[in-house]
């Protein structure tokens, strides 16, 4: 007997409300869950916690985990673990650190020079690239798991700068590589709204492509309504998030300076905001490539089989080794990046830069609903994930909670969102 | 090692797999086998669990390399190192294990290795999942399941997945390695009809299949491997399923085998 499909029994005759809208049910529970915390952490704050200065902060104390956290997700993905990113960050941050401060100022090129900034940076993250590469060569060459080729790494990376630099602090650092760090570096009023206008409409435009495309094959649309509702929230978001940081002023004193610096005197009760920090468009530029690499491009879609199935990635002709080599070189590159970030912000080289990161990245990835088991994950799932450590972090630091304790909640955290996970996994059958 | 000499009616064969021989630690898994296969001709595979079938394609899919013996695909000596070389020489396989990417749906794994791009380079999903949606109309019209990740399927259904594959690539030369296993009687029918349809078309086919019933209706010739040695190859024609059993179970040759 065959199984003639009875309108009963057909499967798509079942859908439910969220299915049929295509809602990312996860990425809702992500979203309401990191609502919950700030709304919680704002009633305990008598509302400081979402005040703009305080959103601007936890911005850009987020970016350097959330770069790397995205490149942990394809690591992870490929069913490896990279326990080197800290140790790595630490050590482009020594290179990049002693070419400023004292290898290129004397080969003519000083602290100032538009050289400088970029030849720091091209080094910082090749040095990233090259030890990512090796990594991956050897786990995916040479066999060895990448737990034990990463141990030795985070013994090793952050070690091998403070050999370079004597363990020194290096400073101070080339003014424009300064600008990457935060609030050094922004946009301004006027450029973040032009900026934040433009992903708006881009983000809306993207979702109504994605429509044509289905119509183009006749493939099954979700009804226009939910579209439209859909673009709404996102072009408020959007546009909502950049509200916060242009209402972020910039203080008194520091106006007066940027106004002496151009020979100007500042008009009486003149006042302008931050705007969009330079990390933070970084970020999301990261994220954009990466969730187009990951769900568009032929890379991000072997990274995906190679993990849900490395056999069957193997059989289709693809060279798993060299994926494996490519993933941990584009890790290494992200903490090179993240290392620029890391180092602007802090606004010197310190040894001890990036210590612990390995574990929020790795956390942040997790809790963002990448499965160690390898195959799932996403990229603004990881970055999410970061948003919300540090929305714990820094919110119960504001609240005075002591150290330990901190560590405490964000470590029941990891292990709650993990269980939340499988146990949603569980309920929907599903392991996207 | 037999040296055939006599020059084959049939002319030059699509494939031919000569004395190979593949070991995993102390295990014999195929020891010297030749095998060889003409355009349009179904070639059955049969034997116990564990004789040695499945290792021997993959020898010519590209999954394994030989110790020893050389393949040779129309007649010319062929490297197949792997899957890749394999493809190159339009080889086909639909594996026992059915290498499935678990966490992709089923348009990915159709065409996992050989995605469809946009002018741009970007992977083209839509136009994968309307090819995966017109082969799958024409391999089983029931299926349905095009948006979820395929450890969502039913055995069947991922076999499915797995012919459609092979099949979708215009091979030459198709491997099957029990593609019908979890496949129910309507489905197995269908696979039935795409053989023989496949074998019109002029392509030629290893089929590694239990069912005896399946053989003597499918297949043109049969080889009957036991302990990773060839016991025998028989046309189907000459012989009955009982000589086919014997040969199986007890590795008896009967007159009509060479
Ligand atoms: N990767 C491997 N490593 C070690 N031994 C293997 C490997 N693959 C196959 N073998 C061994 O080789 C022999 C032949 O296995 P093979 O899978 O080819 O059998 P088969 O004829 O396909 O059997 P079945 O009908 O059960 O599929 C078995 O003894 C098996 O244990
Ligand atoms: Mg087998």
């Amino acid at each position: 007997m065959t199984d003639v499909a009875s309108p009963h029994t057909d499967p798509e005759q079942k859908r439910g409300l969220f299915e049929t809208l295509e809602i990312d049910t996860r990425l809702l529970g992500m979203i309401g869950a990191f609502i919950l915390i700030c709304l919680a952490f704002t009633w305990y704050t008598d509302g400081r916690f979402l005040s703009a200065r305080n959103i601007f902060n936890l911005t850009i104390q987020t970016v350097s985990v959330a770069i790397m956290a995205t490149g942990m997700v394809f690591v992870i993905v490929m069913r490896h673990i990279d326990l080197s990113v800290g140790a790595l960050l630490a050590l482009c941050s020594a290179v990049m650190g002693l070419l400023q401060v004292r290898i290129l100022p004397q080969y003519g090129i000083p602290l100032g020079s538009p050289l400088i900034a970029p030849i720091a940076m091209a080094a910082g993250i090749l040095t990233g690239a090259a030890v990512g590469a090796l990594n991956g060569w050897l786990v995916g060459y040479q066999g060895v798991p990448a737990f034990i080729v990463t141990l030795g790494g985070l013994l090793i990376w952050r070690n091998v700068g403070w050999y370079l630099t004597s363990g020194q602090t290096l400073g101070p650092l080339d003014p424009t590589f300064l600008k990457f760090g935060g609030s050094e570096g922004t946009l301004g009023v006027t450029l973040s709204w032009i900026i934040g206008a433009l992903a708006a409409a881009a983000a809306v435009w993207a979702v109504w492509r994605a429509r044509q495309v289905k119509e183009r094959h006749e493939f099954p649309v979700k009804p226009i309504g939910a579209e439209v509702a859909l673009s709404v929230v996102i072009a408020a978001s959007i546009l909502g998030f950049v509200y916060f940081l242009n209402s972020y002023l910039i203080p008194d004193a520091r106006l007066k300076r940027m106004f002496e610096a151009r020979g100007e005197v500042m008009p009486e009760g003149y006042t302008e905001g931050f705007g969009l920090p330079i990390s933070v468009v970084v970020v999301i530029v990261v994220a954009i490539v990466m969730t187009i690499i990951a769900l568009r491009t032929r890379f991000g879609r072997y990274i995906f089989a190679a993990g849900g199935n490395p056999d069957a990635a193997e059989l289709s002709g693809i060279n798993t080794r060299w994926l494996t080599v490519k993933v941990f070189a584009l890790m290494g590159i992200l903490c090179g990046l993240s290392a620029v970030i890391a180092q602007a912000r802090l606004q010197n080289h310190t040894n001890d830069l990036g210590t612990l990161d390995e574990l929020r990245v790795i956390a942040a990835a997790v809790i963002g609903g990448t499965a160690l088991s390898g195959g799932v994950g996403t990229i603004y799932g990881a970055i999410l994930g970061a948003l919300i450590m540090q929305s714990l972090q820094s919110g119960m630091a504001m609240v005075g909670a002591e150290a330990p304790f901190q560590n405490i909640v964000v470590g029941v955290v990891l292990a709650l969102a993990v269980w939340l996970d499988i146990q949603y996994r569980k309920r929907t059958g599903a392991l996207k | 090692m037999t040296i055939e000499t006599k020059i084959d009616p049939r002319g030059t064969p699509l494939v031919e797999m000569r004395d190979i021989s593949i070991s995993f630690g102390g295990i014999r898994a195929v020891d010297h086998v030749s095998i060889d296969l003409f355009p349009g001709e179904v070639v059955g595979l049969l034997g116990h669990n564990g004789a040695g079938k499945s290792t021997l394609i993959k020898c010519l899919s590209g999954a394994y390399h030989a110790d020893a013996g050389d393949i040779f695909i129309n007649g010319e000596q062929a490297v197949i190192n792997n899957p890749r070389d394999a493809r190159g020489y339009n080889i086909e396989t639909i594996y026992q294990t059915l290498a499935l990417a678990d966490n992709l749906d089923a348009a990915s794994n159709l065409f996992l290795g050989r995605e469809l791009v946009t002018p741009m380079g970007f992977v083209d999903d839509g136009a994968m999942e309307a090819e995966t949606r017109k082969i799958m109309a024409r391999l089983n019209p029931n299926f349905r399941k095009f948006k979820v990740p395929v450890a969502a399927l039913s055995g069947g259904q991922r076999q499915s997945v797995a012919i459609a594959r092979a099949v979708y690539f215009n091979a030459r030369i198709l491997i099957m390695d029990e593609p019908t296993a979890a496949l129910g009687p309507h489905e197995t029918q269908m696979v039935a009809e795409l053989i023989q349809e496949l074998k019109r078309e002029g392509l030629g086919i290893f089929l590694i299949e239990h069912d005896i019933h399946a053989v003597m209706k499918l297949c043109d010739r049969a080889v009957v491997m036991k302990n990773g040695a060839r016991v025998g190859t028989v046309n189907v024609a000459e012989v009955t399923d009982d000589d086919i059993l014997g040969m199986i179970i007890l590795g008896k040759k009967p007159p009509q085998a060479v």
